[in-house]
């Protein structure tokens, strides 16, 4: 037997591999909380952020979405139902747009779609509810979010401008 | 007459119960804050705050965890043997408890101060092998089966070192009587002694004995879902798990006892401290290591476990045997 072969023989028998293993652990215990203290402190996320879906409205207050059904038809998780109509000042509008939030994956096709910004994913993601249905969100509630959130979501939209 | 009845019979039932309802606080609390501590330290090892919501720094979450379990539904699978599926973990609890009887606080503070202490406690520890294993069976699982008999297995095996770990203390103290044992160590205690290596060896043993990580295998989430307490949920599994915290602390009293020199004070001149507090501080030491190590190493294999068990631990506790009397032989007649 060598010198090398005794000294890891000494390593295991004396248990040092253990104790190493114990002393940085021990070192461990002093060492800052990486801990956020959830409801209280956040994390920042990414302008990016893929969260609750909202529709937007151009400044003057009419609907962008224009019912192309573009979102519709990419959604993999066929999460979106639209019904389209003609409006009264003749152009076409969305008669029905629900989205079901317990089928949506938040992959983002849908804002990546849109060609007029119309659906978007904003960067609320505190929307749980006590009942299946109150996750089956129609159009009226996606506008809303969408007035909510548009300060916001046009900050987002700035802050994330000519990047890849 | 009536006045032997009060002073025979009466007063000392009185004084017994006061003993053992402050006994069963002390435990019961140690129990509940035990496991506060383990999330506490577990968190603090892997860089989070653990539990810091119920009350100042958390402090209330044995509480809230408590109330949680009694109003859980405590759900019996159908194929079950029902009697004995409730009684498994009543058992364990019971047996984690019981064993306080013999386990001296301080001088003179003991429930029981019987000669055979140390007996008693292997008897009560051995016991323990049974309600898993019945809690394995009556569960009617497959995975409960395997766990309680991976547990079965592990725990009788360790038991066979930590007796002869046992024997190596008796020797040296030349008493059963764990009273005298502790004062056996008035001149040093056996950790700093020959009898170090027992000590880390009756510590890994314990580790095995209590089913605690790095030897958690029965519970082995990862291969048998939940091993022998799969099946249980609400107050039964709390039993359980309860058990399995008392023994820790069992455990650590032991270890305390035999390696640790019980109640006395490092110093002797801190021997103003009151001795049960000396107590307390080394089982607390004791636990924290239990929990430093569950944070620090990973499951061993089963095969690994059993041939530490019966390959490493049992030839060396019995070579110290041999050791320790040579020692003890030679010294007395020299």
């Amino acid at each position: 037997m060598n010198k090398a072969q005794i000294k890891q023989r000494m390593r295991y028998w004396l248990g040092l591999d253990l104790l190493a293993g114990l002393a940085l652990t021990f070192r461990y215990i002093f060492k800052p909380k990486v801990t956020i203290n959830y409801p209280y402190e956040k994390g920042s996320i990414s302008p990016r952020f893929r969260g609750e879906h909202a529709l937007r409205r151009y400044a003057d207050g009419t609907e962008r979405c224009i019912a192309c059904k573009l979102c519709e038809a990419v959604c993999p998780a066929l999460a979106i139902t639209i019904e389209a109509g003609v409006a009264q000042d003749g152009s076409r509008r969305t008669t029905r747009y629900d989205i079901d939030m317990t089928k949506c994956i938040n992959c983002g096709l849908c804002q990546e779609v849109c060609p007029v910004g119309a659906i978007v994913e904003g960067p609320n993601f505190e929307y749980a509810t006590w009942t299946h249905e109150e996750l089956l969100y129609d159009k009226e509630r996606l506008l809303d979010n969408g007035d909510r959130w548009e300060a916001v979501l046009t900050a987002n939209i700035e802050a994330d401008r000519g990047r890849g | 007459m009536r006045d032997d009845l009060m002073t025979i019979y009466l007063l000392p039932l009185f004084w017994m119960l006061l003993g053992i309802g402050g006994i069963l606080g002390v435990v019961l609390g140690g129990t509940a804050y035990l496991t506060y501590a383990e999330r506490k330290v577990l968190g603090a090892i892997q860089l989070r705050k653990g539990p810091n919501v119920v009350g100042p720094f958390g402090l209330l979450q044995p509480m809230a965890d408590g109330l949680k379990v009694m109003f859980k539904e405590t759900i019996i699978p159908s194929g079950a043997n029902v009697g004995l599926f409730i009684a498994a973990p009543v058992f364990t609890f019971l047996l984690a408890l019981s064993a306080w009887a013999v386990i001296p606080f301080d001088a003179g503070l003991v429930l029981a101060n019987i000669n055979v202490g140390i007996l008693y406690l292997l008897a009560i520890s051995s016991l323990g092998v049974y309600a898993i294993i019945i809690a394995g069976w009556a569960s009617n699982s497959k995975y409960a089966l395997l766990g309680g008999l991976r547990s079965a297995a592990q725990m009788v095996s360790y038991e066979v070192s930590i007796g002869l770990i046992i024997v190596t203390v008796l020797l040296q103290a030349g008493t059963l009587n764990l009273s005298k044992i502790v004062e056996a160590q008035k001149d040093g205690w056996y950790i700093f002694s020959i009898l170090l290596p027992m000590a880390v060896l009756f510590f890994a043993s314990a580790l095995a004995e209590t089913n605690r990580s790095p030897f958690d295998l029965p519970e082995g989430e990862s291969e048998l879902v939940g091993g022998f307490n799969t099946e249980y949920s609400a107050m039964i599994f709390a039993m359980f798990f309860l058990g399995e915290y008392a023994n820790m602390i069992l455990m650590s009293a032991m270890m305390t006892v035999l390696f640790l020199g019980g109640w006395l004070p490092p110093l002797a001149a801190l021997g103003f401290v009151p001795g049960f507090v000396w107590f307390a501080m080394k089982i607390v030491l004791c636990l924290f290591v239990f929990l430093w190590v569950r944070g620090t190493l990973p499951r061993y294999r089963y095969d690994q476990l059993m041939r530490i068990g019966w390959k490493f631990f049992l030839p060396l506790s019995l070579l110290w045997v041999v050791v320790v009397a040579t020692v003890k032989m030679v010294g007395e007649a020299g």
